[in-house]
């Protein structure tokens, strides 16, 4: 018997939970400079969470998927992209939408059923939240492609769940990934829930990142809560595919903190104890304790952070309740590049069905 | 007698399915520890264990195509797809096997499964959780495509789809699980699934609709009732293999026919009516067919849902219509 092919998981993490430092950082991202713009963007992906839930609950937001306790992903993986590379996210990507330039108030309108909120005013060639898990990977390795074929320096990056590596989509865009050598990373926010379905249930392999290995690439397991290890594995990630070496899959372990959405209710199927305990892993408390170890953050630091974030949210919540809903004929104008003539009678229609007369 | 409402008679419906039959077996994403994200499997997995209410893994592809196969091998698979919105995966599955399994084997091997979806719009739910699409699986040969729109139907319906030895896509109007309770024996009793229900009788005008509509048009017929004008509703339930039969002799009756779908218009199961209408019915007809429907945009995200709805106001204006014309 030959051994013909050996792979190996590397799991990487610099900070632990209290903060202290696991093992050497590289010095570029040892520094408060690398690390503080990270703890801000977490911090206002919070407010912006907490918000919003308390929106939903008084009915003034519709259902809404909350992303507390795995800020320090989005926050690592939209500071690391530069802005012409492109985002592909799911649905639980607040805090790397906000690094790339999407707006809170957009992400407010979206969340509250309106279209507009995917109408970005910054990123002009990220894609629109997906729905339909992993889906979107194909999208991602589509872009890649594209890019690949003109030649350009930019990286598209893909986010999914844990659950989303079950479907056939995510599948076959590693496949293609691997064998036409795109240039695309796949972050995997490996939760640990799919709802109510436990990662455990989800796959009989023992990691998410050695997935890639089938595609025919590398894949890495980070410690999704430290946004020291997210950020690393990204930089390499990024510069890879940027210098036409091909794909990456980043699995960030990390905690679903919240219910599935505002319409779940995760004391069905999980023991409050588990989320108790997850909670000590709490990505916020190990940056802060991070940043203060280096003397480079406060009480005060922390007081203004909290005061900036909670008014640029209130600002955020101010201007989208004060946006009107769209007029019915909206949901014909946007349908096609021009309307094309047989619907100018159905738009007609919709406009004076839905008039008071 | 139990009083339920349209989710809980789904619920009782499978439980009584597998009581009945071992080889019913029920599988989905969420459909076991937590019963269903909206509680249709609730109680299944504690009473016949997880052999029987799988979890599955997050793959909608998977979940037809293995139904297809347990189906092949015997077993009866109801499957559950979360949301409409997902089930396209397994139109693949569908169109390629499901449905033609039977026929490519000559009877040989049969696919005695059942795919169960919540659909439709007007919950304030999130993208892709509110169109209504049956008429991409009506144009499916081989398949059944079932419609509830009450307790009572849905227990009856689903126990038939269940019993069925074809394939049935079991679509479950999700704004009215909860809109009604009502007394539903849990007697084992099927229902046909290739009858239209007649649920009022009226000689001026026939409404023809299915799913969460039938409660609009239900509205509409009362308040033409009020203008002396007498409605017959027609509840088409099985939109595949559809009861065109029923509906005929209706209009034969009435003259006059407005179908309600809250689907977009253009290739709706409304143009497939008013085609047989033209069809078969032409010389009792005294009136154009119209449609009542959802418009042919892409359904709106929850703050302009209102305007792609059909609603009373939009039937009783079209039935108005009918009876100025003649
Ligand atoms: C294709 C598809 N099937 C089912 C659903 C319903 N659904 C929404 S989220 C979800 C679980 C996703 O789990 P995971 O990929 O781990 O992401 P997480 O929500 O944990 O971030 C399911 C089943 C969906 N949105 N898309
Ligand atoms: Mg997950």
């Amino acid at each position: 018997m030959t051994r013909i092919a050996e792979f190996a998981v590397e799991y990487i993490q610099f900070l632990d939970p209290a903060g202290k430092p696991t093992q050497d950082i590289p010095p570029h991202l040892a520094e408060a400079e690398a690390i503080t713009p990270m703890y801000r963007l977490m911090a206002l992906t919070r407010t912006f969470d907490a918000k919003a839930i308390a929106l939903q609950r008084t009915g003034q937001l519709g259902t809404y998927a909350s992303s507390l306790g795995q800020e320090a992903i989005g926050a690592a993986v939209g500071l690391a992209m530069r802005q012409d590379d492109v985002l592909v996210p799911s649905y639980r990507e607040q805090a790397a939408q906000f690094a790339r330039g999407v707006t809170l108030e957009e992400l407010f309108l979206y969340w509250s059923g309106d279209e507009r909120g995917s109408r970005y005013s910054g990123p002009q060639f990220d894609f629109p939240i997906s729905i339909p898990i992993a889906t979107q990977s194909c999208h991602a390795v589509g872009a890649a492609a594209a890019i690949k074929l003109r030649g350009e320096p930019r990286v598209v990056v893909e986010g999914c769940g844990d659950g989303a590596t079950s479907k056939g989509d995510f599948y076959e865009s590693l496949n293609l990934a691997g064998v036409w050598h795109l240039p695309v990373v796949f972050v995997v926010s490996n939760n640990q829930w799919a709802i109510s379905v436990p990662r455990s249930r989800q796959s009989g392999a023992k990691t998410l990142a050695q997935k890639a290995f089938a595609g025919g690439f590398e894949g890495v397991q980070v410690d999704g809560n430290d946004p020291v290890a997210v950020r690393f594995a990204m930089d390499n990630a990024l510069e890879r595919a940027r210098s036409g070496g091909g794909p990456t899959l980043v699995e960030a372990v990390t905690y679903r903190l919240q219910d599935h959405t505002t319409a779940d209710d995760a004391s069905r199927y999980r023991d409050a104890e588990e989320v108790e305990t997850a909670k000590q892993s709490d990505p916020m408390i190990r940056t802060r304790r991070y940043l203060e170890s280096l003397q480079a953050w406060g009480d005060e630091d922390e007081a203004a952070l909290k005061e900036e974030c909670g008014r640029r949210v209130q600002e955020a919540v101010e201007a989208y309740l004060a946006t009107p809903p769209e007029p019915p004929e909206a949901m014909f104008d946007s349908l096609y590049a021009e309307l094309p003539g047989a619907l100018t009678g159905q738009r007609a229609e919709a406009i004076k069905e839905n008039s008071d007369g | 007698m139990a009083e339920v409402n349209l989710v809980e008679a789904v619920n009782m419906a499978l439980a009584r399915a597998m009581e009945e039959d071992d080889n019913v077996v029920v599988l989905g994403e969420d459909v076991g520890v937590n019963g269903g994200v909206f509680r249709a499997t609730v109680g299944l997995l504690d009473r016949f264990g997880k052999e029987r209410v799988m979890d599955t893994p997050l793959a909608e592809s998977l979940i037809a195509g293995m139904s297809i196969g347990m189906a092949a091998m015997g077993l009866k698979p109801v499957a559950e797809i979360q949301f409409m919105g997902f089930i396209y995966p397994c139109v693949d599955q569908l169109v390629c096997h499901a449905s033609r399994l039977r026929n490519r084997t000559r009877g040989r091997l049969g696919c005695p499964m059942v795919l169960r979806a919540p659909f439709g719009g007007g919950i304030h739910a999130p993208e892709h959780h509110s169109e209504s699409t049956e008429a991409i699986f009506a144009h499916i040969p081989g398949l059944r495509v079932v419609i509830p729109s009450s307790p009572s139907r849905a227990y009856g319906l689903l126990l038939a789809a269940i019993r069925d030895p074809d394939p049935v896509i079991f679509l479950e109007p999700k704004r009215i699980y909860r809109l009604v309770r009502q007394e539903v024996p849990d007697d084992g009793t099927a229902l046909p699934l290739d009858v239209c229900f007649t649920l009022r009788e009226g000689t001026d005008l026939t409404l023809v609709t299915w799913g969460a509509m039938v409660h609009e048009t239900l509205q509409a017929a009362d308040a033409l009732a009020d203008q002396g004008i007498s409605a017959e509703v027609i509840d088409v339930a099985t939109v595949k293999p559809l009861d065109a039969e029923s509906i005929l002799i209706s209009v034969e009756k009435t003259g006059r026919c407005v179908i309600v779908h809250e689907a977009a218009r253009t290739a709706g199961m409304g143009a497939e009516i008013a085609a047989r209408l033209c069809d078969e019915g032409l010389l009792s007809l005294m009136a154009p067919v119209k449609r009542v429907t959802g418009f042919d945009t892409v359904m709106p995200l929850p703050r302009s849902e209102h305007y792609y709805m059909p609603n009373v106001k939009r039937i009783l204006k079209t039935c108005r219509e009918l009876v100025d014309y003649a």
